[in-house]
């Protein structure tokens, strides 16, 4: 032992003498699935798109408004089944956003303590039955009861209504809506059950203190505080409900035309795809159902990163108050 | 104290707050029945399954493949072997990759690359999974035909995105002094991620595999177009196209005969049990594990 | 706790020159005046007997007797634990918001039963302002927030004017008369909490009680807001928290000292030490953990 008169300040930092496998590898292999994610996005549109070109070649964006489908004429226009898309998913909206934020509500406000996680685990429950059952019990038990009981109660009172018009029918418009709204229910429930918990404390006792009741509190805080995280949501029920083939196929009775009633069957792009891909007759038949997919894909990015910007921008905004 | 209290003005309700009462009173009630009517949905669907689907779950179904056409009697003892080796395949492509991403998303990217990739994960699963089927037919089948295979891959990429997200969820749960405590000790960072890190997530990890194999079990859209043309018989070989009880409950809800829509009660009771057994399972695992985390704090 | 409006200054040009804050001062003044008690004359508003406020059956303070009266200030002080903040919140009900929360004993207001069966929390809250730790604007306008509680009530006619004199009153109104449509947060802290108390005065309540306001503010809000409560006491009745004896010995007429009990089992709660006229308790302590307290040997 003669280093103790040793100066501290000479002896050298400790440096790396190798490289560290572990780290290195272990970053280089978590790295690599990064990419990998990078590669199939890249790869998914990609593929699609090619498989589209034809089509988009041959029609170009006049395929987005034509509403001819013919395979024998060689003619393909998506209009029908935008149309048809926008439908199934505004009125499925219509019925599932607010009832989903009632949910929400409930499962963050109003709802016994006991009954919270219970509830929430049953709403989450939803999510996961598969659409394909969920079609096969639209097709064969929602279908039939709508066509029995619902429409034509709906077109003797509200027949007025072009959408509640006409002869009922147990396959049709309706039932996708039924079943779409059925889907959406638990994503928006769940955010927006996540978004009012987030509401700050201090704000809603700052509500109560001044002498609101609970529902004022709500309506005149805490709404207005996650008003934005609700567009959000709502825009990925939309993205839901757009994709959304199985069930839709089963239930909507695969139809290309357009009706000003939700009664008699039509079709949606992604039941469309569905019902044909796997048997078309001609190549520019699938290349139109690719263009279909491409059109697909277009909105569910649209949705999804408007979606998750809002709640970025959110989640920024309150962040810099807290 | 009520002679007091009729004089109390506390307790003197204008017409005004009354009016404010009820119309809360109002809303509240509605949004309680929101939630009843969400519930009531789920348990009609369960039951009009279960009420239609047990009369038809008999030791055929499980033993005997599809009959011939026009033919009484029959099972899908081939989508069900279908379906637990698909399933298990898209599993086990996609765990390890959802993991070392979920790893490389919260320990080791820069701020902007996690955000990148989160979007990246986030968008993903926020295709149709219609459009991932074109996307593997055109891929793979177009060149090797219609696998089990196939179907596979077009199932793994469905549940990467949930499998990374619950993992990264669980990861970012598991407290930074953890991290710091083990790096103090001079462990490297990637040391730190398998001796401390994983360990801690583990329960998680467990739980985003359940959520990943119920929603895999599940999905009918991926295997439409990569494994929908199949013998009829078990099939074990992954590179030939198998039954699976999606595909099977799919194309019998569409048939008109009794037979066929009863074979596909079944097998959707089958299924759902599985799917939503899973569901449970994978949430109160999360609700543990969360438990359990959080106590580490 | 980040405060990001220690990030706004406030504006130099308004701030009042700040008189570095010594109790000395106040002290000496409240032992040379005149000694008799503030409480004479005046009405009670709150009578407390044997008050006792459990969490899901744990006592967090209990068996307080203690009466508040018009138009004074009185301020609970205590270390932190005692129970100061459930005390206060349980005199306009907003322990009803927490589960598991019970009151046991009578608090009467004006004599009546404040926790009666019939009694709503509703009307009790709007004649029983509150002012919180941390400023909570609502994240809408300036006017909007004063004018919250007002549309709440009905109170809908003349609100502009309303508005006005409830800013005027909080002190306010000279630094936002200008800017009412913009949002509340782009305020300082400091006004932020002045904007608090102004939503809570525009609703004319009898009682306006304030839970340590100035902890999360700078000096010079912290003077602002003294100087509010120094001013508002002719007209309202206000119970003070604060944890800062200085504080209670600038602004308030009569002090509870309350203080933590570490009971056999080794469990605490809140107990009231002792109350009284201010000069009394801090010149003439009659306890020894007041003395201990006050001459900052506790705490």
């Amino acid at each position: 032992m003669t280093t103790t008169n040793l100066d501290p300040s000479s002896i050298p930092l400790p440096t790396r003498r190798r490289p560290r496998i572990g780290e290195t590898g272990l970053r280089a292999l978590t790295a690599a699935t990064a990419l990998l994610l990078v590669a199939i996005m890249a790869l998914l549109v990609y593929e699609t798109a090619r498989q589209a070109w034809p089509s988009i070649q041959e029609f170009g964006l006049g395929f987005i408004t034509s509403d001819q489908w013919n395979v024998v004429t060689g003619q393909f226009g998506a209009l029908n089944f935008i149309i048809g898309t926008l439908l199934t998913s505004v009125v499925a909206l219509v019925i599932a956003v607010p009832m989903a934020i009632a949910i929400g509500l409930f499962l963050s406000e109003l709802a016994p303590r006991v009954l919270r996680t219970p509830v929430g685990l049953m709403v989450e429950l939803l999510a996961a039955i598969p659409s394909v059952v969920l079609g096969l019990w639209g097709i064969l038990v929602m279908g039939p009861f709508l066509a029995e009981h619902v429409e034509p109660w709906l077109s003797d009172h509200l027949g007025f209504i072009p959408l509640f018009s006409g002869y009922p029918s147990s396959q049709g418009v309706l039932p996708a809506c039924v079943v779409l709204s059925i889907m959406v229910v638990p994503i928006v429930a769940s955010i927006s059950r996540e978004l009012f918990l987030s509401v700050p404390g201090e704000l809603k006792q700052g509500a109560m203190a001044l002498g609101a009741t609970r529902w004022e509190m709500v309506r005149s805080v805490m709404l207005p505080y996650v008003s934005g995280g609700l567009v959000a949501s709502t825009m990925l029920g939309f993205g839901r409900a757009v994709g959304e083939a199985i069930a839709v196929t089963q239930v909507i009775g695969g139809a290309n035309a357009i009706s000003r009633s939700l009664f008699p069957p039509g079709d949606t792009m992604a039941s469309r795809i569905a019902a044909q891909y796997a048997g078309t007759a001609t190549s520019l038949q699938r290349s139109s159902l690719a263009y279909l997919a491409v059109l697909l894909l277009i909105i569910s990015l649209i949705t999804n990163i408007a979606a998750q910007l809002i709640s970025g921008r959110l989640q920024r905004r309150l962040g810099g108050e807290a | 104290m009520s002679a007091q209290d009729d004089r109390n003005p506390l307790t003197v309700v204008s017409p005004r707050s009354r009016r404010r009462k009820l119309q809360g009173r109002l809303m509240e009630l509605l949004a309680s029945f929101a939630a009843l009517v969400a519930i009531v949905v789920l348990l009609v669907v369960i039951f009009s399954v279960a009420k239609r689907g047990l009369p038809a779950v008999n030791a055929d179904l499980f033993t005997q493949v599809a009959a011939p056409f026009g033919v009484e009697g029959g099972g899908i003892k081939n989508a069900i072997v279908g379906t637990l080796i698909m399933t298990a395949m898209a599993t086990a492509m996609a765990v390890p990759i959802g993991v070392l991403l979920a790893i490389f998303d919260t320990e080791f990217a820069p701020p902007q690359v996690s955000v990148a990739i989160r979007m990246t994960l986030n968008v993903l699963a926020g295709v149709p999974t219609i459009v991932i089927g074109i996307f593997i037919f055109g891929l793979v089948v177009v060149s090797n035909g219609q696998s089990a295979f196939a179907a596979s891959i077009a199932l793994a990429i469905i549940i990467l995105p949930v499998i990374a997200r619950a993992t990264e969820e669980v990861l970012l749960l598991v407290p930074s002094t953890l991290r710091e405590g083990s790096m103090a000790l001079g462990a490297t960072r990637a040391r730190t991620v398998v001796s401390v890190i994983l360990p801690s997530a583990f329960g998680g990890i467990v739980t985003a595999t359940i959520v990943g194999v119920a929603r895999a079990a599940g999905e009918t859209a991926p295997i439409l177009f990569t494994s929908s043309i199949f013998a009829n018989a078990v099939v074990t070989d992954p590179s030939q196209p198998m039954a699976s009880m999606p595909f099977a409950i799919f194309t019998n809800s569409e048939s008109p005969s009794h037979h066929d829509q009863q074979v596909a009660w079944a097998a959707a009771l089958l299924l759902m049990a599985f799917v939503l057994l899973g569901s449970i399972t994978g949430r109160l695992l999360s609700l543990r594990t969360r438990r359990q985390i959080e106590q580490m704090r | 706790m980040t405060d990001q409006q220690d990030t706004q200054p406030s504006d130099p040009g308004d701030a009042p020159e700040v008189t570095s804050a010594n109790p000395g001062t106040r002290l000496t003044e409240l032992a040379s005046g005149h000694e008799s008690n503030p409480t004479e004359g005046r009405e009670t508003v709150f009578q407390l007997d044997k008050v006792t406020i459990s969490y899901s059956g744990k006592p967090a303070i209990c068996d307080v007797d203690l009466s508040v009266h018009r138009n004074l200030v009185t301020a609970f002080i205590g270390p932190s634990g005692c129970g100061k903040t459930t005390l206060l919140r349980s005199l306009n009900r907003m322990n009803d918001l927490i589960p598991g929360a019970s009151v046991d004993g009578r608090i009467s207001y004006h004599g009546h039963d404040l926790n009666g069966s019939n009694v709503d929390p509703v009307e009790l809250r709007r004649r029983i302002g509150m002012v919180f730790q941390r400023p909570n604007p609502f994240p809408k306008s300036i006017y909007d927030n004063v004018a919250y509680g007002m549309r709440l009530h009905g109170m809908k006619d003349d609100l502009d004017g309303r508005v006005e004199r409830a800013l005027t009153h909080a002190a306010l109104w000279d630094e936002v008369k200008d800017r009412l449509k913009a949002s509340a947060l782009s305020l300082s802290g400091g006004q932020q909490q002045r904007l608090c108390i102004a939503r809570a005065l525009a609703i004319e309540p009898d009682v306006v009680l304030m839970d340590e306001p100035a902890s999360a503010l700078d000096p010079i809000s912290t003077q602002h807001v003294e100087d509010l409560v120094e001013s508002l006491k002719a007209e309202y009745t206000i119970i003070i928290v604060t944890h800062n004896m200085q504080q209670s010995a600038r602004v308030a007429d009569i002090t509870a000292f309350f203080s933590v009990d570490v009971r056999d089992d080794g469990s605490r709660s809140g107990v009231l030490v002792e109350h009284g006229p201010t000069s009394d308790l801090f010149i003439r302590p009659s306890d020894p953990r007041t003395e201990a307290y006050v001459t900052g040997r506790f705490g």
